[in-house]
């Protein structure tokens, strides 16, 4: 009836995931009576769980993000505290079973869920306000891929309360991954949540593709679209491109656990190795994916900031395609010590050279945009520059991973870590912070505080190097990545150091919190009333904050790139109305179809998980039957009449001189 | 006198032993117990800067000239950014001002060929080095290699030595300047062979064979190590690769002949249990083909009995699966 369900899936021996998972449960039980309580499921329900405003998916996405990297963030103070511990004999806090499960999780969840979600959520937020459309080219099944998303991390946090997560890292290499070696269940939620995941993405790809090839307001041709959008494209591209190859890889390794089939199992003929390809052929261009749309950010906010055009725009949309294409062929580079000769591995050696290429180019035309600027050291400018310098550092040492000599001696290293780490945080991150900091008055229509904005950069910078240095060090003297112990003292100053960094961060994470709450609570002093806090450039600036719900009143003809900025040359601060006055704008009727669809999906891959077939067909039957009914429905959307419009533009109005 | 010297577990870097104590005096005991500490701090760095052999040297040599090419580009971007976001701070009224300046083709000239001059050199660099160094080519040498079989098991290596028909479990012992030909395989899971200050590492995979070739220019004791994740015993899949003279290797041999129990197929089975932290084991016997067989055994099914002809002819490449040839 429930399948491997048995009462020995709840870790009561097992203190740590034990209680956090009681802590987990009781908190949910908190907020929802606090919900009820209050009387709030209404607002909730009409307002963001039905939602198919992109805006409103995009904040959801970062917050869902930023949760995630609070539980990412734990399971890396628990793998720094336990190496600074354990060494020369010593066990530690975490017995393997453990550790393996944590730093397979922490992976899982900070590329997946964290980095990957983030950057969803910013182009969610941003594109079609820098595009000059009134919404995605399907809102609908935008909010289905939030909610899909969404139900990945129910599931992977499932995994902490009832049975186990992985323990076969985050890429889950056969055969490791295999039922033979891994017979329990933590490689399947791994396998469910992030099959799951991949079609909410898969379909985000899709719908972003549409809607900046085909949406884009009038005149905004190809080379007018501010750069984040450019990096959204291709983005977006490999998307599309790269996730088909992980959900059918990992389809593969499903029928293998599930089926008994033998893609790449040892025996009957398996090759483990096709895996290795196939999922680096994915793995890599997603560290574009991740990337690319960040350059996008630290591309729009240094040209903000320098109150200067970007320099080289074009040299930027052309590296940013050929990185989108380079990311393709380059995969081997993540094993040239597997023995595939010489000169495989200097063709995959030297094509990850040249990725070097376009990335130094952008490098150098962030630079000359500063030159001659007015550089106003904000937050978001602040996470630009600590960027720029800590990234050239991660991509130096990257393409020193890329000389296959080099990499016979680091591979799997802590220098491995220490390096993709610095391009990671230093490169995704430092641009999501970056654009929450400088897109959040967009969003909520107050800015965040500068002085705790500034303290969580200098905390993060600080750490980041305390943490990952020490680890780059150990790279050199042998260390290896993935050891619950080790009997070399001698890392262990360093390790000490490194956990030091690792606290400094937690330092960082802490005052972004509490700079949310202190700007919520000091919001009314901090009101952007101009909706263009920062003299920007962009499309976005020119409509109120917040946004309103139809973005554009009067949409915009665009005869520039820097469309907003040419306009304040002219003396308009707000897109002109025309004679006629307000026209009524067409919308989206709100759809709770996301939601269904992913309540559906949980109850789907949770039975597959747990081999609870009945409950399985019940939750697919759910699904499907979603499906069919947003497919018959008759729902046209609604109008917003124009004097609706002209009321809701002039209160958004207020601060903006006429 | 030889001084033999090692990173000792658990505890740190202790001079473990000084050979031919009796002969030695007072003062020179003393001395060389000094020199010995000092070298063992060195030793105990036992870092792929610290090369004991000549594909280590290699490696490092190259690693190091990649990352003096990129520094030169490295240091001036830093030092750019800082300088031009201080020099072109809102407010500092002595820096130009160029509101509208975003474009210029001499400095895009630049900006695109600094990058490709970098690549230009480092693609030949790398080109030339995965040839130069790549594991699968025997090492320049006047000795006969030392042929050696690896197999990684969960969670301890086996060591067998075909021609001296002697194997070992968790220590790896070879002579000093004698190029060793590794031969190696898995039993299960991926896992990867790597003596830091000896030269590169390599993949061990089920029913596949790798190959690696690796020599020590120096006695001493190279800790090694998987770096491939394996599961929950991955961290104790260490082993000590003990370089000795030639003749105190080949008295190794004889010593393990004469005194060790028996390597069979039945003993082999018995090791296929996981287990973790498993003791040093040497074996004075080793079944004929044992290698072989364990590169069957690990892949059952995928083996038509068609494996290469000589044993110790590895497949030139890990993608094909030794049944396909």
């Amino acid at each position: 009836m429930l399948g491997k369900l048995t009462w020995d899936a709840i870790p009561f021996n097992d203190p740590i995931p034990f209680f956090t998972g009681i802590g987990i449960i009781v908190g949910m039980i908190s907020i929802l009576s606090l919900v009820t309580i209050k009387r709030w499921w209404p607002y909730l329900w009409n307002e963001w769980i039905t939602t198919v405003d992109h805006k409103k998916l995009g904040v959801m996405y970062v917050l869902l993000s930023l949760v995630m990297l609070l539980r990412g963030f734990v399971d890396a103070l628990m793998m720094r505290s336990q190496q600074a511990i354990a060494a020369g004999g010593a066990q530690g806090f975490l017995p393997p079973e453990h550790y393996d499960q944590v730093f397979s999780a922490h992976g899982t969840i900070m590329i997946f869920f964290v980095a990957m979600t983030f950057m969803i959520g910013l182009i969610n937020f941003i594109v079609p306000l820098q595009l000059g459309e009134r919404d995605v080219a399907f809102p609908v099944l935008n909010s289905t891929s939030f909610w899909l998303t969404a139900s990945a991390v129910l599931l992977i946090n499932m995994s902490l309360f009832i049975g186990v997560f992985s323990r076969a890292t985050w890429l889950a290499y056969p055969p490791l991954s295999e039922l033979q070696y891994s017979p329990d269940t933590g490689v399947d939620y791994y396998l469910w949540a992030l099959q799951i995941s991949g079609v909410g993405t898969l379909l985000t790809g899709i719908n972003f593709l549409a809607t900046i090839l085909k949406m884009r307001a009038p005149g905004m041709n190809y080379f007018r679209m501010p750069i984040f959008c450019w990096t959204a494209l291709a983005s977006s591209l490999l998307i599309v491109a790269a996730f088909p190859i992980s959900t059918a890889t990992w389809g593969m390794l499903l029928l293998d656990r599930y089926a008994g089939m033998h893609f790449f199992t040892n025996d009957m003929g398996g090759n483990p190795m096709m895996y290795m390809n196939l999922i680096w052929a994915w793995g890599h261009p997603e560290v574009y994916i991740l990337v690319l749309p960040a350059f996008g950010v630290f591309s729009e906010v240094i040209a903000t900031f320098s109150g200067k055009p970007l320099f080289g725009y074009r040299s930027m949309v052309v590296a940013t395609l050929a990185i989108c294409i380079l990311s393709f062929i380059v995969w081997l580079h993540h094993f040239f010590t597997m023995g595939a000769g010489a000169d495989v591995n200097g063709f995959f050696g030297i094509m990850t050279m040249i990725i070097a290429v376009p990335t130094g180019v952008k490098v150098f035309n962030w630079l000359f945009t500063m030159y001659g600027g007015q550089v106003r050291m904000t937050v978001p400018m602040l996470w630009s520059i600590g960027f720029i310098i800590t990234f050239v550092i991660g991509g130096m040492t990257g393409v020193l991973l890329a000389v296959p000599p080099a990499d016979f001696m680091l591979h799997n290293s802590l220098f491995l870590v220490a390096h993709f780490h610095n391009v990671i945080i230093g490169g995704v991150l430092f641009g999501a912070f970056a654009g929450y900091n400088y897109w959040f008055p967009k969003a909520f229509g107050f800015t965040l505080d500068e002085r705790l904005g500034k303290a969580s950069f200098w905390c993060w910078l600080i750490g980041f190097y305390l943490a990952f240095v020490p680890l780059y060090i150990l790279g050199f003297k042998g260390a290896t990545r993935r050891m619950q112990h080790y009997d070399n003292t001698d890392w262990q100053p360093l390790m000490l150091v490194a956990a030091f960094g690792a606290f400094v961060i937690l330092c960082g994470i802490g005052f972004i919190i509490l700079q949310l709450v202190w700007s919520i609570y000091t919001r009314e002093k901090r009101r952007d009333l101009t909706g263009d806090p920062w003299n920007g450039r962009t499309l976005e600036w020119a409509v109120p904050s917040p946004a309103p719900a139809y973005n554009f009143a009067i949409l915009p003809d665009i005869e520039t790139t820097d469309a907003f900025s040419e306009m304040k040359k002219h003396d308009q601060t707000s897109i002109p109305v025309p004679p006629g006055g307000y026209q009524p704008i067409h919308m989206p009727r709100n759809s709770a179809n996301g939601f269904f669809t992913a309540f559906f999906t949980v109850v789907f891959g949770f039975s597959m998980i747990w081999h609870i077939w009945w409950l399985a067909i019940v939750g697919f039957a759910g699904i499907f039957i979603t499906y069919l009914a947003l497919a018959w429905r008759s729902d046209e959307g609604y109008e917003i009449p124009a004097a609706e419009v002209a009321r809701m533009e002039a209160a958004g109005r207020k601060g903006v001189k006429a | 006198m030889t001084i033999s010297y090692r990173c000792a577990k658990p505890k740190a870097c202790t001079p473990a032993r000084l050979q031919d104590r009796a002969s030695a005096g007072r003062g020179r005991k003393a001395a060389a117990a000094a020199a010995a500490a000092i070298l063992s701090v060195r030793n105990c760095q036992a870092g792929i800067l610290d090369p004991a052999g000549p594909v280590a040297a290699a490696n490092k040599t190259i690693l190091l000239d990649s990352l003096a090419i990129m520094l030169c580009v490295i240091i001036p971007v830093i030092v750019m950014t800082i300088w031009f976001a201080w020099w072109f701070r809102a407010g500092n009224t002595k820096a130009k001002h160029l509101p509208d300046w975003e474009y210029s083709g001499r400095i895009e000239l630049v900006v695109w060929s600094i990058p490709a001059m970098i690549v230009l050199f480092l693609g030949g660099l790398g080109w030339v080095g995965s040839h130069e160094n790549d594991p699968y080519k025997p090492l320049a040498s006047n000795e006969k290699p030392l042929k050696v079989e690896v197999v990684s098991l969960d969670w301890k290596w086996l060591f067998i030595y075909p021609d001296q028909g002697v194997a070992s479990v968790n220590q790896l012992t070879i002579p000093v300047g004698v190029p060793v030909q590794f031969d190696l395989t898995s039993s299960s899971v991926f896992n990867t062979f790597f003596v830091p200050r000896l030269g590169s590492q390599i993949y061990t995979m089920a029913g596949m064979v790798t190959r690696l070739n690796l020599e020590a220019s120096e006695a001493g004791t190279f800790p090694g190590q998987s770096t491939h994740y394996s599961g929950d015993g991955f961290s104790d899949m260490h082993f000590d690769t003990i370089a000795l003279p030639r003749a105190q290797f080949d008295t190794w041999v004889s010593d393990t002949k004469s005194s060790k129990p028996q390597l069979t197929e039945a003993v082999y089975e018995g090791m296929l249990r996981p287990s973790q932290a498993v003791p040093v084991t040497l074996y004075g016997g080793v079944q004929t083909d044992l290698f072989r067989k364990a590169v069957e055994m690990s892949a059952p099914g995928t083996m038509t009995g068609a494996m290469g002809e000589q044993p110790d002819q590895p497949v030139s490449s890990p993608s094909k699966p030794l049944s396909k040839d």
